[in-house]
């Protein structure tokens, strides 16, 4: 460790003052301090950063978990917030000399209001929770990620989850209305509100998304989405990844705005086939999944459109799904995508970028160039619709370099995505993991910016430090500032992969 | 009122920063305050030039589109400077394969529409005050009956490069619809009105203009009916593009507007009459005086009404329309939405304008909502608490005290003196 004794004692002191406040409001169980159970919170669902953090603590309600981030706040002592801990950026990494807050058991579901569209829910809640609660009442919570059946709301709501629908009804930002937030000072606020535009800046929209760096959500009103009258789910087969691109961008043409376009490569196809036999069509070079929703006659018209498209740009195979077992199937085999490719491959890494769209043919034959002369295999998952890819880089541990080689591919995926005007996320966050990455997608003023916010919510750099940029921004008028915001570059624990 | 004149130095600054640097002519005030200058940028690097030079002279800067809303909100405390953004008119890109456009905050939003209208799209943006401009959309924050199926610029703009009071430039989003890399200014920028940076240039999503749409209304003359008329097409599954009420004198109409194909609209249309029931016509136009604010947009002064800005849950309706009526108070908004429009006429007296406002208030408040004052005459406005309640007030001076250390852009055009 790179800390002297003296802010080591300082950081000691603060962990076990956490520790007695929690130990006065929680219930023996939500209070962890035992190394063993402690280092069974040491990631989240990217396995390869690992820290242990110095305390967990397990609040059941807001005001608790208020209380916590106060008493952190006068001990300058970090937190990370974590909900179900399946975040794929290592956003809800715990800090090393701070406290892990989990929401897991602030999960109640507080109301339905189908009149006003909304559901009041807290932050450890899972999001297919929330649509399980809704469907009775004729509606569902649109962002729909893979993991939704594990995935908190609280976590979403930092990550601004998406998912294979954002295509048409859009990200967590969008539907999420109104929060009770607790500060980096430990108050509690309400944040916009059930009723639309708040007067005052759109602090939650600054919110969404933060990674958790700018507080933590203890409760959200998000809309809730009118069950569509029809859906159709349509499985078509292409010879190549360039016959789905071009399909998809008729579809786009077409005026058709899909709930979802998926696409998956020969090799995803092969891993899907093999962890969960969906039956995609045989010897496909590629795969569509579109779906289409709405009034029934629409999509009717849609489908009928959708079809001829895809025909006309080379489709040798075509599947509808009307009823929700075989509709379930076709998304089977997509929404297994990430962790099939386990069947092909010993070890992997899930890259997340954006492009624009009709960049797709240009960044996928590169991907694919990258691929033959590195030797790396690349499976292609992606939202085609939006652009946003999730290629999967394959590698075996075991093989030496293996690691560093697929670790080479995956970043140069993403500086395809930037030179081709994109993204480094689409939605899995920027976190531990991609914060290298900040200062190749903005220059040093636009993070200095983006900074500002941070120091207006958080000028002492507790909440969740060392995520989502490289390089804090000192905040100025705080006195005395928290030692090295980075103590897991210091201390060399963030880079054991 | 005016403010003080800028002196030589700091005007030579300015004049050096941007080539176009003129004395204020009388549509120059913002909101009665007379400029001591303006200045009109030709470019972002001019924007930055001069936002360094009014820094380095401690000069208030107040920033203008097209001078469209300039008395919404409330007056500025001071305005050495205008910032004329007029000059950055420019659709920068549309990529119709990607559903993107950027334009420029002086651009004019009818200009974008007619770009990216050849490509059959549109940015999904009602505009409500005929030749807005981008920025000012975003820093007004306006929207119109579409916001039901497309939402508010909050749920299109994917890209936004703005200048800080100090000069410096930074972008925040990019060109892509998805993307979660890094903090989205942008949402900050919205409904700021030019208080915490100078928007210079914004990226959009665009929708598809649909083939056909129709527009099915039906006279109600009760706050119960209107509200359970909203109720049945809200949750029924005909996927409106917008639903509207309009309301005065205890009467009004409920609107309902279908967008899409044109068999998908027909099968809807009857869908929509069915619910609104026998009385109910069908149109391609709007309503008459449909889709817009309930008052006269050209009016100046003392002409002006107060115009109010109501927000409610959906199930709120009634009860707010119960309480905009009396005083000549005219309404027209999204009950699908949960946002109105109130006019209460010039003319009126203070006290009764008062009365109405704290009576929406209320009604407002208990179904989670607000009101706030969008425009009014200056004595309406030093009589009435223009924003009313604003939760986490305190957190959004540490924001403005972040990028606006000196208070120097727009002070005190926003919510508490900020």
């Amino acid at each position: 460790m790179s800390s002297t004794s003296g802010a080591a004692t300082d950081a000691n002191a603060g962990i076990a003052a956490v520790a007695r406040r929690a130990a006065e409001l929680l219930p023996a169980a939500g209070v962890i301090t035992d190394r063993t159970e402690l280092r069974t919170y040491e990631c989240d669902g990217l396995a390869h950063y690992r820290v242990t953090p110095a305390l967990v603590v397990i609040p059941e309600d807001a005001a608790q978990l208020a209380a916590i981030v106060r008493t952190c706040a006068e001990h300058r002592v970090p937190y990370v917030a974590r909900g179900s801990g399946t975040g794929l950026s290592g956003g809800a990494l715990p800090h090393a000399e701070g406290v892990l807050i989990v929401t897991s058991r602030m999960r109640t579901i507080r109301e339905v209001r189908r009149e006003d569209q909304r559901a009041v829910v807290e932050p450890g809640v899972i999001n297919l929770d929330v649509t399980r609660a809704a469907t009775p009442h004729g509606y569902y919570y649109a962002p729909d990620p893979s993991s939704q059946q594990i995935c908190s709301i609280g976590g979403n709501v930092a990550e601004n989850s998406g998912g294979a629908h954002c295509l048409k009804y859009g990200f967590t930002t969008n539907h999420v209305v109104g929060a009770e937030f607790v500060t980096a000072d430990g108050d509690t606020v309400p944040l916009g509100g059930a009723a639309p535009d708040s007067p005052g800046y759109d602090l939650l929209g600054a919110v969404v998304g933060s990674e958790g760096t700018l507080g933590i959500v203890t409760s959200t009103t998000v809309r809730l989405v009118r069950l569509p009258e029809e859906v159709r789910t349509i499985l078509v087969g292409f010879e190549s990844t360039d016959q789905a691109g071009a399909a998809t961008s008729a579809i786009i043409a077409a005026g058709i705005v899909p709930a979802a376009i998926e696409m998956m490569d020969a090799l995803a196809i092969e891993a899907a086939e093999a962890a969960v036999h969906c039956n995609y069509p045989r010897g496909a070079g590629a795969v569509l999944v579109i779906e289409l929703d709405g009034a029934a006659t629409e999509v009717e018209q849609e489908y009928t459109e959708v079809e001829r498209l895809c025909e006309v740009n080379g489709a040798f195979e075509q599947r509808l799904a009307t009823d929700p077992a075989d509709r379930a199937l076709i998304w089977k085999g997509r929404k297994s995508a990430f962790a099939a490719v386990g069947r092909i491959s010993p070890d992997y890494i899930v890259q997340d970028g954006v492009i624009p769209r009709t960049a797709l043919p240009q960044v996928l034959k590169a991907i694919a160039d990258l691929s033959s002369s590195s030797g790396v295999r690349v499976a292609n998952v992606f939202h085609a619709g939006d652009g946003n890819l999730h290629p999967l880089v394959l590698f075996d541990d075991a093989v030496e370099g293996a690691g560093e080689a697929a670790e080479e591919v995956s970043g140069a995926i993403l500086d395809l995505c930037i030179e081709h005007g994109g993204s480094i996320t689409g939605e899995h966050g920027v976190g531990m993991d991609k914060a290298k990455y900040m200062p190749r997608m903005y220059t040093e003023e636009d993070l200095d910016t983006m900074q500002l916010v941070r120091c207006a919510f958080d000028p002492q750099s507790i909440s969740n430090p060392g995520k989502v940029f490289p390089t804090p921004r000192l905040c100025g008028e705080v006195p005395g500032r928290h030692k090295g915001a980075h103590p897991l570059q210091e201390s060399g624990v963030a880079e054991v992969f | 009122m005016s403010t003080g004149t800028i002196d030589a130095t700091a005007r030579e600054a300015l004049a050096s920063a941007c080539a176009d640097v003129h004395d204020p002519q009388e549509g120059d005030a913002v909101d009665g305050v007379r400029p001591g200058l303006v200045a009109r940028p030709a470019d972002t690097d001019q924007v930055a030039e001069v936002m360094r030079a009014a820094a380095a002279h401690r000069l208030s800067v107040v920033p203008r589109g097209r001078g469209t809303k300039m008395t919404w909100g409330t007056a500025p405390r001071n305005a050495d400077v205008l910032l004329d953004l007029g000059a950055l008119d420019q659709v920068l890109d549309h990529a119709a394969g990607d559903l993107i456009v950027a334009a420029q905050a002086g651009a004019r939003l009818a200009d974008v529409q007619t770009v990216v209208g050849r490509g059959g799209q549109r940015l999904a943006l009602d505009e409500t005050v005929p030749g807005t401009s981008i920025g000012g959309l975003l820093a007004a924050n306006t929207s119109g009956p579409r916001r039901v199926a497309t939402g508010t610029a909050r749920d299109l703009l994917i890209g936004i490069t703005v200048v800080r009071a100090d000069g410096v430039v930074a972008r925040a989003g990019g060109r892509v619809v998805k993307n979660v890399a890094g903090y989205d200014l942008g949402k900050l920028m919205i409904g700021s009105h030019g208080t915490l940076a100078v928007v210079t240039d914004a990226t959009f999503r665009l929708h598809p203009v649909p083939a056909s749409h129709q527009w099915v209304t039906v006279d109600v003359d009760d706050p119960a009916r209107a509200h359970e008329l909203a109720q049945s097409v809200v949750h029924s599954q005909t996927v409106p593009a917008a639903v509207e009420v309009g309301w005065a004198e205890g009467r009004g109409t409920v609107s309902v507007l279908l967008e899409g194909r044109d068999e998908g609209v027909a099968a809807r249309t009857e869908s929509i009459r069915g619910l609104l029931g026998a009385g109910a016509t069908a149109d391609a136009d709007a309503p008459a005086g449909g889709a817009t604010y309930p008052w006269d947009l050209a009016a100046r002064g003392d002409d002006r009404v107060t115009a109010l800005k109501l927000t409610f849950v959906l199930s709120g309706l009634a009860d707010v329309l119960a309480a905009a009526h009396g005083s000549g108070v005219t309404l027209r908004g999204s009950a699908g939405a949960g946002v109105a429009y109130a006019a209460v006429p010039p003319g009126t007296p203070v006290e009764e304008v008062r009365a109405v406002v704290d009576r929406l208030r209320g009604a407002c408040a208990r179904h989670g909502g607000s009101t706030v004052v969008v425009d009014a005459p200056a004595a309406v406005k030093d009589a009435v608490d223009v924003w009313g309640p604003v939760p986490a007030l305190g957190l959004m001076r540490r924001v403005k005290d972040q990028f606006d250390p000196d208070h120097r852009l727009a002070p005190g055009r926003f919510v508490g003196g900020i």
